[in-house]
């Protein structure tokens, strides 16, 4: 089961949404019922679900319907039709008391522009959702504390909202959802009010956290760049209607219409694609201890290649033979490959972005070695692979 | 057919007796005895209760020494407002008071002030708090301040005697009435303006309604609300003038003496006090809402 699963949710602003709502089931374009009914859709029959401990990013042009469809999660405002469920239970029909217990225990909310208490301290801020519910002093000042700590605010406890900067201000906010220690953070376009060098830091931040506190987050933004650096999945959303749900890979690769194609055009598809993603299996190695030049000399002519990598017993990448030196040893008679193979090798890892790669294959006569974490192959590059990549996804874009 | 249809017009127009008058007046006549029937256990505890704290409170006032007070509220305009020289306007401002002779009627003045103003808050404040998170309720209290304020003040005096007799409890139920629509509206529109986005996050974070108005609105509320005690303040002082009228004595007393009598010297000097009592207050109420704002 999904943390989240949304099911048709549907939002019509306005006092008699019920004519409306027929023609949104009948797939009326927006336009066509605002002209009819004077009603307004917010956000039509979107469906998709968010698993645990994922970063889900809603993405979408302003007045898609992204930072209503992220309200009707916690039913700031309040769905017209269709259903969200968290953990199983369905929100839209709880009782007041209810929502606003799931609202204090489930979710943490970050806002474009902060919305912090002016007349709260840094520390009183960061320790307003657990106040709420009524936590004793101590322990919710300490847990607010170790919030602020974690987001780098450390010492800024007795300061007010007023007197940081932007970026400070969003870390604020940040530790106040953080403070609840919630299953769900929702972030509405949490970065989108913070010049780009602050936005980039504060999205390595969110990343690092991320990465000690595996919570479930959706992500409201209109930057696609930002959508492909934080998302484990994109959720593009038009006329307040879901066009393409998928990994930044589908959505780059595999674009659903030309909304989402022109959506994607302006991403630099070098920065996006990574070693990872252009790089193929190593159809053949040579595994010291176990092949001599010999063999290794047969594996090369079998799959048509002239270099081979070579690995340790452990997989680890030690070396690369070429056919041209294990024919000259063999001739001296030499029969270790580690006393042939080259060491000097250029790798990569999987994480290194294309566009490193370019002038990294430029003159390199085999092919690029990807390593993982701990040294071993997990793949490699060869130069005709990586502009093919490149061309390919440019083309589609 | 057309021209009998405009002789009745003419008719209504013309002639008053066609169209009988409203006894408008006689209504509220009957309402206002009718209440001081029914309301009058109600209005005897109220006048007992004010009567005696306002004795109280001017005994009190009367019993400190003339200097330490004129050092006390020096200092306090200094401290506050940080301006010297309002500190000296309050200590020379209030020397010439009690020079003038005028110190016991000034404490009395101040004594129905501070208790006006405080019946007034304690009562708008609530009514304030009410109108903002109740549309409903807004819609009935707003028009009725609308009334209240550009009724003429002197109205409120003539009920008040019903009511409470001649005399400072009546003066203090006339200027209760006159000052209490700033608090009011001040406090409605000091919620109101309450930015919506930090209305939405505490929503998000699960707030009780009850929580939003203490944690968050009456916060930030807060120096809107001082502005319209001060309003408060003032109009109590303005109104205490007008109710020498009907028996409050002080520095109102002295001024409508000597509106009788025609002296014009007694008159200047007692109005003077006012316009000296008025500032030193208006000045350090207004500090106190610029702390608490700030």
């Amino acid at each position: 089961m999904a943390k989240i699963e949304i099911r048709d949710l549907t939002k019509i602003f306005g006092p008699a949404p019920e004519k409306a709502l027929n023609m949104v089931r009948e797939g009326k374009p927006k336009d066509e019922i605002y002209k009819r009914t004077r009603h307004a859709v917010g956000v039509n029959r979107a469906t998709f679900d968010v698993d645990e401990g994922e970063v889900v990013v809603v993405m979408g042009l302003s007045g898609s319907g992204k930072s209503t469809l992220v309200r009707c999660l916690n039913r700031l405002i309040e769905p017209t039709d269709g259903t969200v469920r968290i953990d199983g239970t369905d929100v839209t029909t709880l009782s007041v008391k209810d929502l606003r217990a799931l609202r204090q225990r489930t979710f943490g909310m970050v806002f474009q522009n902060f919305a912090l208490f002016p007349h709260r301290t840094v520390l009183e801020n960061a320790e307003y959702g657990l106040e709420v519910m009524g936590s004793p002093k101590a322990a919710r000042r300490e847990k607010a504390a170790q919030a602020l700590a974690r987001v780098g605010l450390a010492g800024w406890e007795a300061a007010r909202p007023g007197q940081l900067s932007g970026g400070m201000q969003q870390r604020v906010g940040l530790a106040r959802a953080l403070a609840l220690d919630p299953d769900i953070l929702l972030m509405d376009e949490a970065f989108s009010a913070l010049d780009p060098l602050i936005r980039r830091d504060m999205q390595d931040e969110l990343l690092r956290l991320q990465d000690d506190v595996r919570k479930t987050i959706v992500f409201i933004s209109h930057d696609l760049d930002e959508a492909l650096k934080i998302g484990d999945r994109i959720v593009l959303m038009r006329d307040g209607a879901v066009v393409q749900v998928g990994t930044p890979e589908d959505i780059l690769t595999s674009p659903a219409d030309d909304y989402v194609a022109r959506f994607v055009a302006d991403v630099d598809i070098a920065r996006v694609l990574t070693a990872g993603t252009v790089m193929k299996r190593s159809e053949a190695v040579a595994v010291l201890g176990v092949d001599g030049p010999r063999t290794a000399l047969r594996k090369m002519r079998n799959h048509a290649i002239a270099t081979l990598f070579v690995l340790d017993r452990n997989h680890k990448l030690v070396g690369l033979v070429t056919a041209d030196d294990i024919a000259e040893h063999m001739a001296g008679g030499e029969r270790d490959l580690a006393a042939i193979m080259r060491t000097d090798i250029t790798t990569v890892s999987t994480e290194a972005p294309a566009s490193e790669l370019i002038p990294l294959m430029a003159g390199l006569p085999h092919p690029l070695a990807v390593t993982d974490e701990r040294g071993r192959l997990a793949g490699v590059i060869v130069r005709g692979l990586l502009l093919g990549a490149l061309a390919e996804r440019g083309g589609n874009a | 057919m057309e021209v009998t249809n405009m002789t009745a017009l003419t008719n209504m127009l013309g002639m008053p007796g066609a169209f009988p008058r409203i006894p408008l007046g006689q209504w509220l006549e009957a309402a206002i005895d009718f209440l001081v029937t029914h309301l009058a256990p109600a209005t005897r505890a109220f006048s007992a209760v004010t009567e005696s704290g306002l004795n109280l409170l001017e005994a009190g006032l009367d019993a400190l020494p003339p200097l330490l007070v004129i050092a006390f509220v020096g200092l306090a305009a200094w401290r506050v407002t940080r301006k010297r020289g309002l500190g000296a306007f309050a200590v020379a401002g209030l020397a010439l008071v009690w020079n003038m002779g005028l110190w016991q009627a000034t404490m009395s003045t101040l004594a129905l002030v501070l208790v006006a103003t405080l019946l007034a808050v304690l009562v708008g404040i609530p009514l304030g708090i009410a109108t903002a998170m109740s549309d409903r309720a807004r819609s009935v209290v707003m028009p009725v301040l609308d009334v209240m304020q550009t009724m003429p003040a002197f109205v409120y005096l003539i009920p008040a005697i019903p009511f409470f007799g001649l005399g400072k409890v009546a003066a203090v139920f006339a200027t209760v009435i006159f000052a209490m629509p700033p608090a009011i509206r001040f406090t409605c529109l000091g919620i109101r303006q309450v930015p919506a986005e930090l209305v939405e996050c505490a929503e998000a974070f699960g707030t009780g309604r009850f929580q939003r108005l203490v944690k968050l609105e009456l916060p930030l509320a807060a120096p809107t609300m001082l502005a319209g005690v001060n309003q408060t303040v003032m109009l109590a002082l303005s109104m205490v003038v007008i109710a020498a009228m009907i028996g409050a004595r002080g520095l109102g007393g002295e001024v409508w003496k000597a509106i009788q009598r025609l002296e014009m010297g007694n008159g200047f000097e007692a109005g003077i006090g006012i316009v000296i009592v008025a500032i030193c207050l208006d000045r350090i109420l207004q500090h106190v809402g610029k702390r608490v704002g700030g």
